[in-house]
């Protein structure tokens, strides 16, 4: 599918592959990269380019966002991956890894297959599934990883489900090691975690609701880098929210275990506190952390010790949010608002801009050995334009997802995004 | 000590001229037992192959019976069940001319609660010359070696080794070979809880073989890399340029999930089809230690392709080898008398 040859003029380039921020132009063809100019002069182009004036706004490559929950197969009220493409392209997100517990499980080749030829008939954005670690991703057997593997699927997990007997999460590390396949987790003491709708302390104890302590993430984290380390295996801890898992987790980075931490945009953006009046839109797994944590979590995207941000979207359509708190279904939407609520950091000149792009650019793709999220010569043309000083107030209802449990609902942000480009198609634009 | 004339019946009426050579060749064989292969030395395994290879013409005879232990008695403790090795051993017996029992766990008090021990001082009592055993705990050979006053033989003890399976499959490599020195063999499947792995690795290695490793990571020991072999988790490059492919049993209930996600996913990365053998080197030979899962682990394309497999070769050579190893364990102890 090519499109029509797109030029994007007077821009703001800013690539953290290669570290460069400032002005330039990018020609597109045939879906890549053809040509990147800094400085911006283009010359003499053909008539058949559509050249687009960025007014000096910012062009970024597209966000790559490696754990997203859509609803198909099996749970389509809730999302479908033509609603969530659109989500992603209205929010500037090119590449979606979406995870494993649907129905059913993507724990077979034929599922992985099903997810990629989807995608490719609705032809949004990137799509790539990651497959189950184990069987219906129960934690008792091994899913059929090797195969997965070959199918195109990036990485195994049970998703929100930890893997809780030890032995079998060794032999899927160790087994996954073979296909170069990474194996996430999420670190959640399972016996602390289990029935929890927020995490312990005073709030919590006040509020009357159901909790667990913080220090359920690192007990399970350190049994997680643990075997990482003796078998060699690439782990990526799937969300990382507390102080005490993250003070765990450098010191296995620093020993040299093979490990990579995400964390979700709502736990950089959130504390316990914002469940206020018992708001289920804030009822999240992991559950909303502490003031501390939440500033320890800032600062180790700020040292680069945590290295990814994901959206963590996961689409909960009303019936199941408007409820009694602690019965209220887990999980927050945030394909559509994850790049404004990233700019808060460099607005709030707490991150430079070019280190928060990086954690949802040029670093999945690295991690995941993803041919996008830079802006150079023969890279996918998966490009965003962004207006990054532009107000926006995020109003749920608006949102483009089937589901608009957004904990954002109400909030005053800056960043808009103009125009998102895949493969040299334009999937969204507002110029 | 046991040196000189091993055996004492130079010139056998019956035996094929080339086995009567070797018997009236001088040489010891100085153990009691034959409980690993880590025990033998390069000499002692080049004479055992040497007698094995008088055995098989002796084998392909009309009349296949010599009495080199007549009057000795042969007996055959399984606690596992086997068909090939306890038949094995039944018939080296038999064409040697010994009287042979076989025991088994459903038969013996060991149902009843006795303890190995106990049962090889029951059995010690009755005077056997060789026992041969099989049982499911590593070490278990050894342990009744300590408590017999007979030769024991290991035919094969948990996850440790299975000796004999290793002399024959050196026997049948020697034989296809004309050497062994040299050799790449690739041993695939499942290492983690194969004797016949251990025993091979031992064996081969002492004879100058390259012994490479090819499994899932979760079937290769995990200190394997300080056995001094390569290890492979990618089949097509561990086959590569390799003389032997010997392909290891799997157990099923192992491929559900637990050491391998599937039957159709281990096929397809680690059994063995014509078009990962043809990345082994010309000439290559096939090896399995039977019994054989076909479609999980091996083609059967190629398990029955004569001009590769050595597969019935190997259960030939097996008898041929234990009659060597009770040949040569029967000579000690008639040294000792």
């Amino acid at each position: 599918m090519s499109a029509r040859p797109l030029a994007f003029a007077n821009v703001r380039l800013l690539d953290p592959a290669s570290g460069f921020d400032g002005p330039g132009a990018v020609i597109v063809t045939e879906g890549v990269i053809a040509d990147v100019v800094p400085g911006g002069d283009l010359g003499a182009l053909s008539k058949d380019i559509e050249v687009i004036d960025g007014g000096g706004k910012l062009l970024i490559p597209g966000l790559i966002d490696i754990r997203v929950k859509t609803g198909e197969p099996g749970f389509e009220t809730k999302e479908t991956l033509k609603s969530a493409g659109r989500a992603a392209a209205a929010g500037g997100v090119t590449t979606i890894v979406v995870q494993p517990d649907t129905s059913p499980v993507v724990d077979e080749p034929s599922v992985v297959d099903f997810i990629l030829r989807r995608a490719r008939d609705i032809e949004l954005v990137n799509v790539y599934p990651a497959g189950a670690a184990t069987k219906g991703a129960m934690g008792e057997r091994m899913a059929e990883i090797g195969l997965m593997h070959e199918a195109g699927c990036l990485y195994v997990t049970d998703a929100d489900r930890p893997i809780v007997n030890s032995k079998v999460f060794q032999r899927v590390l160790s087994y996954a090691k073979a296909f170069d396949t990474p194996v996430a987790h999420r670190p959640a003491d399972p016996w602390l975690s289990a029935g929890a709708a927020a995490t312990s302390g005073e709030f919590a104890a006040r509020m009357g609701l159901p909790n667990v302590p913080a220090i359920a993430e690192k007990i399970m984290l350190e049994r997680d880098l643990a075997l990482a380390e003796v078998t060699g295996a690439k782990l990526i801890v799937d969300q990382l929210t507390t102080a005490a898992a993250l003070e765990s987790f450098e010191r296995a980075v620093k020993r040299g275990v093979n490990a990579t931490a995400t964390t979700s945009i709502n736990h950089l953006s959130f504390n316990e506190l914002d469940i206020g009046d018992y708001r289920t839109f804030c009822k999240l797994d992991p559950p909303l952390r502490s003031e501390d944590d939440r500033q320890a979590v800032i600062e180790a995207v700020a040292s680069g010790l945590i290295k990814v941000i994901v959206s963590a979207h996961a689409p909960a359509p009303a019936e199941d949010k408007r409820l009694p708190y602690d019965e209220a279904a887990p999980g927050a939407v945030g394909l559509e608002t994850l790049l404004p609520a990233l700019l808060a950091f460099h607005h709030e000149g707490r991150i430079p801009l070019i280190d928060l792009v990086r954690t949802v650019t040029s670093a999945p793709a690295e991690l995941l050995g993803l041919p996008g999220g830079r802006i150079a010569k023969g890279a996918p043309a998966d490009l965003v334009l962004v207006d990054p000083d532009a107000p926006v107030v995020i109003d749920a209802d608006k949102l483009t997802s089937k589901s608009k449990n957004s904990p954002f609902d109400g909030r005053r942000l800056q960043g808009k995004v103009l125009r998102t480009v895949v493969d040299g198609r334009t999937v969204y634009s507002v110029l | 000590m046991a040196t000189g004339a091993a055996y004492d019946r130079p010139s056998m009426s019956g035996a094929p001229t080339g086995l009567n050579e070797v018997l009236q060749r001088t040489f010891s064989f100085p153990k009691r037992h034959f409980l690993s292969a880590t025990d033998l030395n390069e000499v002692e395994v080049a004479n055992l192959l040497d007698l094995a290879d008088g055995f098989v013409s002796l084998n392909r005879q009309t009349s296949k019976k010599l009495d080199l232990l007549k009057g000795r008695t042969l007996m055959n403790l399984f606690f596992e069940n086997s068909t090939r090795t306890q038949s094995s051993f039944e018939l080296a017996g038999k064409r040697l001319g010994a009287d042979v029992v076989n025991m088994s766990p459903r038969s013996s008090s060991i149902s009843k609660g006795e303890t190995l021990i106990d049962t090889a001082v029951t059995l010690n009592a009755m005077q056997p010359d060789l026992l041969v055993i099989r049982h499911s705990s590593s070490g278990a050979a050894s342990l009744l070696s300590q408590k017999v006053g007979c030769s024991v033989i290991n035919a094969g003890d948990g996850q440790h080794e299975h000796p004999t399976q290793a002399l024959l499959d050196a026997l049948s490599m020697r034989r296809a070979f004309g050497r062994i020195a040299g050799l790449k063999v690739a041993i695939c499947g499942d290492v983690l809880h194969s004797r016949v792995a251990r025993s091979n690795i031992a064996l081969l290695q002492m004879l100058g073989a390259h012994v490479r490793l090819v499994g899932p990571p979760t079937l290769i020991p995990a200190a394997a890399d300080r056995w001094n072999v390569e290890v492979f988790h990618d089949m097509r490059k561990g086959i590569a340029g390799c003389d032997v492919v010997m392909m290891l049993r799997l157990q099923l209930e192992r491929m559900d999930g637990v050491m391998a996600p599937s039957q159709r996913e281990y096929f397809r990365f680690f059994g063995l089809d014509r078009e990962k053998l043809a990345h082994a080197a010309p000439g290559v030979r096939v090896m399995h230690p039977g019994p054989m899962n076909r479609g999980v682990e091996i083609d059967s394309d190629v398990a029955d392709d004569l001009a590769v497999s050595l597969i019935q070769d190997q259960v030939e050579m097996g008898v041929a080898a234990r009659m060597a190893v009770l040949t040569s364990l029967a000579a000690r102890l008639d040294n000792e008398r």
